[in-house]
């Protein structure tokens, strides 16, 4: 969880909240009965998020049906024309394109690999403590350090990995060839997301009741299907909070990782909505543009949220 | 100490249909020990919230001593409340627990400390005093629980099921402890709890409520003796009272093709509920037939599960007395219960000594 | 049931390596020169160039200002994430404890509004966002750099989370004994949250400290700038180099990375319970 997963992080707590009956019961049965205290504990929170949240939120949607001029005269109503352009651009299209893939291939792998590492962590006994050590210090590291040392890695005098792929008669070019910088840009993103997907899958394991992986044994001879059968379905809560973590994680916090990544050249290179976002607002003075373009990732954000609970739910089995 | 007197006190929740508790009046002598007792959601923690405070009263009043107190916050009514799961600050050690109370109140410091020193002898917490809950036994966090209540020196204790998370063992023993320093300290008390065996040991007054309202109060031996309703009936005392579908016919009571004379006239007739304790039967050589199914061995005696007319009874015999696979049993007619089918309510009998006389068409 | 089987290990020692390597190959080649990294490429060893490199990269005064050195950068981040995390601590623990103890008009209304924080990230709101913060005239100050981070209702949650489970009855003690909200807080209640206190503390440093894009845009003046600001700085002044400075990127990685992994690593059990336990 860094940047922007955090917003999602809370999504159990939402779906217990939304499934809740109408009259909501309070928080406890006995509570204080003042007036005007509760204001006061809340107010510095309700200042930071009137001002620094619902303010620049307005502004995004308000700005998105405008044109600014670039020189900061005035702006001109344009209706839907800024979210027309951006949804019409090939250039948007495409990065839109990426955008989905590099989703589904950071998000598939790193959730594979956090599974995997987790299930082996829960069943070794010999150096468990050392084994999950490793495997979470990764998850304190920044995205841009991560990207910094992805760069290295495939630096095209000193990566390791160019030298690989020259030993096997490839000549990979980071930063120059699109699809090296891709291949790039998703492992460097995988690398950095596994820790968190086996932090809380390994928890999720040892939440899972001794006496009903004793019964699966009993039940169930093969190792394979014993844990398809009997203990995936008990991750699959965890598993469903993690996939709209990783997700909106591969949408946003991965910014760090491509905006080193790319260094500062995006022409050639692949980019991210966000990316895109960032760079027609500050590089492009599109204010407008860059403005519908976040909207339309606000909207992408409430379709998750709204898909997480309505859908999904439904094929999770709650013990 | 105080006595305490609840009057037409009622209870509706926001938003619910239906009031949760309604109509309660009872008045708790002076250092009397009052036990509520009813199953789950019959409304006896709502009714002790009340008396604490810690529930809003929608209709109705509550005195402790001669103040009302339906507005007095729960820190204001001179009570101390013992929970079900102690609710110990876990962060304090015994003594700072059993002192934070009367710190709040600004009680000098020495007298905090005797009050301490006094409350630990009498529980035998000395050793404690400086340990935090999470290094206590049950029993002992329940001890410490206790002791926050009597260094408070209230007016009256109230106990929200105190002894529901002990086992069995150690619930029997803390049972005769919260008896033995109630009775020491003269302290009015108001105990809540589900288990009708805790109830009857420990109250002076017995309360027994359903669906929010008191179905019976009276002290223990007396509502054994003469339940109220088929609800007390069927409620208080293990094994439950037998409960048989009967016709009043005149004196005449008839279960199936036998026939009981009662030797009275009942002021009911038509259908009625039998009431028959379980050692209120006895084998006979003529009476009700009775039919054992099997037999639980409880040592000091043996409960016998069969059918009388079809219906299912239980008996309680000496383990000494054979069962046969067919039984006659008689009963004294002063034992026999009677209530009205429809609502449950107690029949009038006028008690009569002797057998009531069965005989089997 | 227990058997011990090669298997596991092996993936998880290819897990290990996959996971460390890295971080190794980043510590050891930054103690080596940037012309032995120039010809020989990465390395796993140890080198003798530590001392001066380090020396280089923290006290040497660079930018275009020649203000900023990585001590600055370091103590920045420091400043950040410390500062990020205790007002995280503050409001979000202030906002849970009015919305979980207090009976008050609007209680559900207010939970929505700071709910809806929940559903959009910074990045998608990040023009507008700098906008305000340079209406406010906010930009190149640690007001900037920190509050708006805070806007943010996680911490809120975790503690509201944690508030509901602590059981019911020990507010309802504390009244009995004659606590009204404040002393409530203080006796009772802050001491029972210690423990959550610094599983936060632990996750909104490492968040705080690893802020990136927030920090690029907030900050134009150097001596406000964090390690990861720094970074990019490196990246930019490297294109076009000959041999570009490969020690002195590693070192300042070195240095972003250390402390939040160190914390991390040491304060691991709070840190996964914080982060888990938070969820459910």
């Amino acid at each position: 969880m860094s940047d922007a997963a955090q917003p999602m992080k809370s999504a159990g707590m939402i779906r217990r909240w939304l499934s809740r009956p109408a009259r909501a019961a309070p928080a406890k049965p006995v509570q204080f009965d003042q007036p005007l205290l509760p204001w006061l504990f809340l107010a510095p929170q309700l200042a930071v998020i009137f001002v620094f949240f619902y303010w620049p939120s307005v502004q995004a949607i308000t700005s998105s049906f405008y044109i600014e001029d670039p020189f900061g005269f005035g702006a001109t109503f344009v209706g839907l024309d800024n979210y027309k352009d951006a949804l019409g651009s090939a250039e948007y299209q495409r990065i839109a394109g990426f955008t989905a893939l590099f989703t589904v291939l950071v998000t598939g792998f790193s959730l594979g690999l956090g599974l995997l590492f987790a299930v082996k962590a829960d069943k070794v006994i010999r150096g468990r403590t050392a084994y999950r050590t490793a495997l979470i210090a990764v998850y304190a590291i920044a995205p841009p350090v991560a990207g910094l040392m992805g760069m290295m890695l495939f630096d095209q005098h000193i990566g390791p990995f160019v030298q690989l792929a020259a030993w096997f008669g490839y000549d990979m070019k980071v930063g120059i060839n699109y699809w090296d910088t891709a291949f790039a840009m998703i492992l460097v993103s995988v690398w950095k997301q596994v820790p968190y997907n086996f932090i809380f899958f390994l928890s999720g394991l040892q939440g899972i009741p001794a006496s009903v992986r004793e019964a699966s044994v009993i039940d169930c001879r093969n190792g394979f299907t014993r844990f398809r059968t009997a203990i995936l379905p008990l991750l699959a809560p965890t598993a469903f909070f993690l996939l709209i973590i990783n997700i909106t994680y591969a949408l946003f916090d991965t910014f760090a990782v491509i905006d080193v990544m790319v260094k500062d050249k995006p022409a050639n290179n692949p980019l991210t909505l966000v990316y895109k976002v960032y760079n027609d607002g500050f590089r492009g003075n599109d204010i407008g543009g860059s403005a519908a373009q976040s909207v339309i990732l606000m909207v992408i954000v409430l379709v998750l949220t709204l898909i997480q609970f309505r859908w999904l739910e439904r094929r999770v089995h709650y013990g | 100490m105080a006595s305490i007197t609840i009057t037409d006190v009622s209870k509706t929740y926001p938003g619910a249909p239906a009031p949760s508790v309604t109509g309660i009046n009872l008045s708790i002598r002076d250092g009397e020990f009052i036990v509520l007792v009813g199953p789950s959601g019959c409304g006896k923690s709502t009714l002790l919230r009340m008396v604490a405070g810690l529930e809003d009263i929608s209709g109705g009043e509550v005195r402790i001593g001669d103040r009302v107190v339906n507005r007095l916050d729960p820190a204001d009514r001179d009570i101390a409340m013992v929970f079900q799961n102690y609710a110990l600050y876990p962060h304090m050690t015994v003594r700072e627990n059993m002192a934070y109370g009367l710190k709040n109140r600004r009680t000098p410091k020495a007298e905090i400390e005797t009050r301490v020193a006094e409350a630990a002898r009498m529980l035998e917490l000395g050793p404690y005093l400086d340990r935090k809950p999470r290094a206590l036994s049950g029993g002992q966090r329940q001890r410490v629980a206790m002791g926050r209540a009597v260094v408070r020196q209230p007016s009256a204790f109230l106990f929200d099921e105190p002894l529901s998370n002990l086992d069995a063992k150690l619930r029997v023993t803390m049972r005769g402890e919260i008896r033995r320093l109630q009775k020491r300290l003269g302290t009015t008390a108001l105990y809540v709890t589900h288990d009708q065996l805790e109830a009857m040991t420990l109250a002076d007054r017995l309360v027994v409520l359903n669906g929010g309202r008191i179905e019976q109060v009276g002290a223990p031996l007396d509502i054994y003796h003469r339940p109220a309703s088929t609800f007390v009936a069927s409620f208080i005392g293990s094994p439950a009272m037998n409960l048989l579908d009967a016709g009043l016919e005149g004196a005449r009571l008839r279960l199936g093709t036998s026939v009981i004379e009662l030797g009275h006239l009942p002021a009911a007739r038509g259908a009625v509920t039998l009431g028959i304790r379980a050692e209120d039967l006895t084998p006979a050589a003529t009476g009700l037939p009775f039919r054992p199914d099997f037999i639980e061995e409880l040592g000091a005696q043996r409960l016998v599960h069969g059918h009388i007319e079809g219906q299912p009874v239980v008996l309680a015999l000496d383990p000494a007395v054979p069962v046969g696979s067919e039984m006659r049993l008689s009963v004294a007619a002063a034992r026999l219960h009677l209530f009205d089918t429809t609502s449950g309510r107690r029949i009038a009998t006028a008690a009569r000594p002797g057998l009531a006389v069965t005989e089997t068409a | 049931m227990n058997r011990i089987r090669p298997f596991d290990h092996l993936i998880l020692i290819l897990g290990t390596l996959f996971m460390c390597v890295p971080v190794l190959v980043a510590v050891m080649t930054s103690t080596h020169s940037a012309v032995d990294i120039h010809m020989n490429g990465l390395y796993l060893t140890p080198g003798d160039n530590a001392v001066e490199t380090y020396q280089t990269v923290l006290t040497r005064q660079g930018g275009f200002t020649g203000q900023v050195t990585g001590m600055t950068m370091l103590m920045n981040s420091l400043i950040l994430g410390v500062g990020f995390a205790v007002g995280k601590i503050v409001l979000s623990m202030a906002a849970a404890y009015a919305l979980v103890y207090f009976r008050f008009r609007f209680a559900t209304f207010l939970f929505w509004i700071i709910f809806t924080t929940l559903l959009l990230p910074l990045e998608v709101r990040i023009m507008p966002s700098y906008q305000v913060m340079s209406s406010l005239g906010l930009l190149n100050s640690y007001t900037g750099l920190i509050v708006p981070l805070l806007a943010s209702a996680t911490g809120t949650f975790y503690f509201r989370q944690f508030f509901k489970s602590v059981p019911d009855e020990l507010l309802e003690a504390a009244r009995i004994d004659g606590a009204g909200p404040w002393k409530f807080l203080w006796d009772v209640l802050i001491p029972l949250s210690k423990t959550m206190m610094a599983a936060i503390f632990i996750i909104m440093f490492v968040y705080g400290w690893n802020q990136y894009l927030w920090p690029m845009l907030m900050t134009t003046e150097e001596r406000f700038f964090t390690l990861m600001r720094g970074i990019k700085q490196i990246l930019q002044v490297w294109i076009g180099s000959q041999i570009p400075d490969y020690n002195e990127a590693f070192a300042l990685a070195v240095l972003a990375l250390l402390p939040p992994v160190i914390v991390v690593v040491v304060f691991q059990r709070w840190f996964i319970k914080g982060l888990t336990e938070s969820d459910k």
